[in-house]
Order: structure tokens, then C-alpha cells, then sequence
């Protein structure tokens, strides 16, 4: 442990020292560890950054997942349904990343569905068609991947790994959903249709998944010293509008955007400025699906209640009843001898 | 971590990627299930007997795995999450093998959708206890109890000798799958029973639903595959061993009327379908 006794009676210089090892630790770029000393802040930071991104995850499930049910295709279906079952997979590696720095997940759950912690606001708009299923894929997971795969150098061991393992599995679903945007794109009129309108609604959401422009955004600098984050929204932003459009382009759909051109002095894209009101809006609670999906988890978590009470007492049994039989089969031997 | 770098992740989402590439998701790779089986159909085998025992335990399958689909985003805890869609995907792995199969040997040459998109209920063969609500968590549990039990019992004996090279192999495939089903199953059937009143009350609750349903399981059905008859000792064996050991009882209770391998099913099929196959059907020329 960190806090070992003389370092608590050394008071503040130890703290200092411990601080100093922190700094140079960041700063040559090597892992901190669960076991580790680290600053209060650092800590803090890092669970409602795990925490945040767990709850997308879990919250994420429900946009997508409404359509495995209805997916027009078995090899559709199996594809989406494992999708959703990796991004409840995420959620636990994260929720288990959270519980190294000591927060609990039974704890965190809470505060999602209190509203007490966010997810990521891009999950409070509704799919309304099965090609909004492809654009997610495209669009949302490529916008996670440009945020996530910076995260996998973090600075905290435990997040960096699991994100190296989920950005991997990320990209198969973008890869996924841009393949099904292929398919559709040769298909029917109809389905042509279903996919420019689907680019058109998730376009400017999806820009708005880098956060607000930097000029604004507050916990940005600190996270960016501790190299918890390594790019600024707006260098983030730029990369997935740089990466996005010929994409667009040789999947034949047109992104709703009149400002949208390139820049050959600056050698990136110029592109129009996102409804940030509208971001705000979301991300206080007045998107248009906020409630459904907090509401949905909420419901899950209580009509589960029952059956996690039930594994804990059976659990509880059990153990009471192997130490019964132990206690007895060591009076048995007692007595034999 | 050299291969996740910032720049090549999103390099490679342009780039040809043919089915063949190893990376893609689990099982969702594949056009044909069946690629590099000799599928001709053995002389000994009546074609039409194959393809319509294949279809029955594919419309078990898809049906199970749709109930399953239903659950997602409101299971109990993260883990039941992820073990009842891993439970599904298998499920739907199944049923796409066996309609492949199907397909090949009835002399339509139809694709996996179409049976799966383009029959109605009445044309489904499943049996019955696969296409009841859900209910609760106890009743999905005892549900998949009972069908893996029953469905595992089969399909040992069809990768032992199913005289379709084929199916012997889907079987011999779904045998590890169904194996693990029941374990799940069968833990939370002894948590459940033996935990709290309340999930006790709910479990017995659950075979009381059940158990009217479970009689059109064992019906003889004499012909290509298995008899079912011939599964009932062991099915109800194990069924009893999880049971005592979750202080449950499954109750007796007379056969319905009518079997799901005959066409007759509840009122409930006929909306899971509807769902199903709300997209494919409004899309008729569409390729997904």
C-alpha cells in the first residue's frame, strides 16, 4: 500500500514526495496502477470518466437493441445481437475498471438511474429504421473509436487495457454497420432513402459525441495534463470529419452539411458549426429519448431485484450449510479419535 | 497494443473486407453455415423426412432465440445479460444451420430468410412451450430448463447416429451449446427455488405454467430422427435432479390438446412472427 506508516507521520512531505513520483510517473508516460498513490482529483476524474463511458455502454444497448427482434435478415440478426451483447460486455469491463479505484457498481447503477451520473447524450435519439441500426455503426461507433482509441495509452492501467480490447471490438461493429449501409445503398429505392435520412439525423449528433468546442469545455484541462485524455474535442472532431467524408462518398450518401468542403491550405475539411444549444438541451435531460431509456433501465434494474436478492440468499445458505457440514464432520473425527 | 494505433483503425473501414476475413464477428461471417460439408443426401434418407424434422428443430431454434432477443436490456444483472443473448445467438446459430439444411434437401432451394421471413405461423413447426411469453425471469429460466434438458437429449443422440451427415454434424456443433444452456439454466433454477420465498413462490409458479406444456415434448412421432418417446426418461431424470436439488417439484398436469409439430400452436406465436418479420416482409425486394 501507498500510504504506508511512516508516510503518514512524515504529513506533508510525504504527500509532496508521493506527488512528485505521480508527476514524473505522467510524465515519462508510464501506467498508473490500482495500487498505486494518486491525487485525489486524479481518482475522482477517472471514475466519472469510467463510469460515464460504462453507462453509455449499458444505455447504448437500448437504441440498437430495439431492433434485434425485427432485423430483416438471420445473418442481420446475429450481428446485431452480438453487437448489443458486446456492449453489455463493455459495460462490465468498465464498471470493473471503476471498482479498482474503489467506486462500486452496484453504486454507480444507482446514480445512472437517479440521474445523478450521464451517458453519452448521442443515445437519447430515437431509431426510428432498421438503417439507423448501419448508421450507429458508422457513425457512432467511428465517432467512439476516435475518442477511445487515444484512451488506450491513458494514463490509468486498468482503463487503457480494457479500452485496447474494446476499441478492437468496436471497430467490427463500425466495419459492421458501414457494410450493411453497402448493402442497403444496392438495394431498392426505399432503401436508399432509409439510409440518406438516417446520415441526416445522426450526422450533427454525432459531431456533438467530441463534447462541446474547447473553449468550453471545463473538465478538459486537467484530464489533459494527467493524460487521462490526449486530444482536445476539437482536434477529435476535426479527425472523424477529415475521415468521414470519403467514406460518404463511396458509399454514395450526401452529409447534411452546406459548409462542408475541403481545405487544401489548412489540408482538412472546413465543415458548419453544431447546434450547441441543442447538445446542452440533450445533455440536461430534454432529449427526445432521455426519459424512455433511463426509465427502461430503471424498470430493469427494479423488477431485477428480486432475483439478485435470491442469488444472495441461496449464496448465503449455501456457505452456511458447507460450514455445518464441516463443523459436523470435524466433531465426527473428534469423536472417532 | 500495435495494432490499435490511432491512425489505422479507421484506414481500414474502406479497404475490401471479403467474408472470408477471420476478424469478422463470431458466427455472422458466413454466407452459407454449410460451406465445405458434403451435403448430398445419404440414398437411405427420404429428402422430404429430413428437411421437415430439420425445419421443426430450426422453428424450435428461431423461436427460442427470438424469445431470448426479447430480453435484452432487461435482464436481472449485467452477467444474465450477456449469458441469456450468448444463449440466443447460439439458438439462432442453430436454427440458420438447420433451415440451411432444410433447404437443401426439400428441392426449393430457398435460403435460410425465407423460412424463417416468409412462412406464417401455421406453417411453423415448433413446439409450443417455445413460443410462450416470457413472464418473468423465473419462468424464462424453467422454460430454458426444460428445452435444453429436452433439446440436449436430442441432439446427443443425432450426433451419435442421424443418418444425414449434415444434421449429424449441426447436432454434434450444438451439443457443447445446449450442455452449457442447461448449466445456466440449471443454476439459476437452484438459486431461485432454494433463495428467497419470493423466488421460490415465483419458480413454482413458473412449472405450474409449464407443465401443461411439456407433455407435447415426448409425443411418438415415429420416421426420420429421432422419437421423442425415446427421450423422455432422460429428460425428466435430469429435469428431477435440478428440481430436488432446488426443493421444486414439477407438477403433474394433463397434455394439451393438439402439438406444435402438427401446426397447432397458442395465440402468441402469431405476434412474435408478426415482429419478426415486420421489416423483411415490408421490404419483399430488398437484399439486407
Amino acid at each position: 500500500m501507498t500510504t504506508s506508516q511512516g508516510a503518514q507521520s512524515d504529513g506533508d512531505g510525504a504527500e509532496q514526495r508521493l506527488q512528485e513520483q505521480f508527476d514524473a510517473t505522467i510524465a515519462k508516460d508510464q501506467r498508473i496502477e490500482p495500487r498505486d498513490w494518486m491525487p485525489e482529483g486524479y481518482r475522482k476524474t477517472l471514475i466519472r470518466q469510467i463510469a460515464q463511458h460504462a453507462h453509455s455502454e449499458i444505455i447504448g444497448m437500448q437504441p440498437e437493441g430495439e431492433w434485434i427482434t425485427r432485423a430483416p435478415s438471420l445473418r442481420r440478426k446475429a450481428i446485431l445481437f452480438a453487437k448489443v451483447q458486446d456492449e453489455a460486455g463493455h459495460g462490465l469491463y468498465l464498471y470493473s475498471a471503476a471498482e479498482t479505484l474503489g467506486a462500486d457498481r452496484a453504486d454507480l447503477t444507482e446514480r445512472l438511474i437517479e440521474g445523478r451520473q450521464k451517458y453519452s447524450s448521442i443515445f437519447n435519439y430515437p431509431t426510428p429504421t432498421f438503417a439507423d441500426v448501419g448508421v450507429i455503426g458508422w457513425f457512432v461507433d467511428g465517432a467512439a473509436i476516435c475518442n477511445q482509441v487515444p484512451l488506450c495509452r491513458s494514463s490509468y492501467g486498468p482503463y487503457a487495457r480494457s479500452m485496447v480490447r474494446i476499441c478492437k471490438e468496436e471497430s467490427f461493429h463500425q466495419r459492421q454497420g458501414y457494410e450493411l449501409l453497402m448493402t442497403m445503398m444496392r438495394g431498392t429505392d426505399a432503401q436508399r432513402e432509409m439510409v440518406q435520412d438516417a446520415v441526416n439525423r445522426w450526422w450533427w449528433p454525432s459531431l456533438m459525441m467530441f463534447g462541446p468546442p474547447d473553449g468550453d469545455s471545463p473538465n478538459s484541462a486537467a484530464s489533459m495534463a494527467w493524460k487521462i485524455k490526449r486530444h482536445s474535442n476539437d482536434e477529435l472532431r476535426r479527425r472523424f470529419v477529415d475521415m468521414t467524408v470519403p467514406q460518404a462518398e463511396k458509399l454514395g450518401v450526401t452529409l447534411p452539411d452546406p459548409e462542408l468542403r475541403w481545405n487544401e491550405e489548412r489540408g482538412h475539411h472546413d465543415f458548419g458549426t453544431p447546434d450547441w444549444s441543442e447538445l446542452k438541451r440533450v445533455i440536461s435531460g430534454d432529449g427526445p429519448c432521455n426519459e424512455q431509456r433511463v426509465a427502461r433501465r430503471r424498470a430493469a434494474h427494479e423488477e431485477g431485484a428480486w432475483v439478485r436478492e435470491a442469488a444472495t440468499a441461496h449464496a448465503a445458505k449455501r456457505a452456511a450449510r458447507s460450514a455445518r457440514a464441516q463443523e459436523a464432520q470435524n466433531t465426527q473425527e473428534g469423536t472417532a479419535a | 497494443m500495435s495494432d490499435v494505433t490511432d491512425d489505422h483503425v479507421y484506414l481500414s473501414l474502406t479497404e475490401d473486407h471479403g467474408d472470408s476475413d477471420a476478424r469478422w464477428a463470431f458466427g455472422t461471417g458466413f454466407e452459407d453455415p454449410l460451406h465445405g460439408v458434403d451435403t448430398a443426401v445419404p440414398a437411405t434418407v427420404d429428402a422430404a423426412e429430413l428437411a421437415a424434422y430439420c425445419l421443426a428443430l430450426g422453428d424450435d431454434a428461431l423461436v427460442g432465440a427470438q424469445r431470448l432477443a426479447q430480453w435484452c436490456t432487461l435482464a436481472p444483472e449485467l452477467e444474465e445479460e450477456v449469458a441469456l443473448a450468448n444463449i440466443g445467438l447460439d439458438l439462432l446459430g442453430q436454427a440458420r444451420l438447420l433451415y440451411a439444411r432444410a433447404g437443401q434437401v426439400d428441392g426449393s432451394g430457398r435460403g435460410e430468410d425465407a423460412y424463417a421471413y416468409f412462412r406464417d405461423a401455421e406453417d411453423f413447426r415448433n413446439v409450443r412451450l417455445a413460443e410462450l411469453p416470457n413472464g418473468d425471469f423465473a419462468f424464462s429460466i424453467t422454460r430454458l430448463l426444460v428445452l435444453s434438458c429436452w433439446r440436449l437429449a436430442v441432439f446427443q443422440r443425432l450426433a451419435a447416429t442421424a443418418p444425414d451427415p449434415v444434421l449429424k454434424a449441426i447436432a454434434a456443433k450444438g451439443v457443447n451449446e445446449l450442455a452449457y444452456h442447461r448449466q445456466f439454466a440449471a443454476d439459476w433454477a437452484v438459486r431461485l427455488g432454494d433463495g428467497t420465498e419470493e423466488s421460490h413462490r415465483r419458480m413454482r409458479a413458473a412449472l405450474a405454467g409449464i407443465a401443461p406444456y411439456t407433455a407435447e415434448l415426448f409425443v411418438s412421432r415415429p420416421g426420420f430422427g429421432v422419437d421423442p418417446a425415446d427421450v423422455r426418461e432422460e429428460t425428466t431424470a435430469v429435469l428431477q435432479q435440478v428440481l430436488d436439488a432446488a426443493g421444486l417439484e414439477l407438477p403433474e398436469a394433463g397434455a394439451l390438446p393438439g402439438q406444435g409439430r402438427e401446426g397447432d400452436h397458442t395465440e402468441h406465436l402469431a405476434p412474435l412472427l408478426a415482429e419478426l418479420q415486420s421489416v423483411a416482409r415490408a421490404h419483399p425486394e430488398a437484399t439486407w
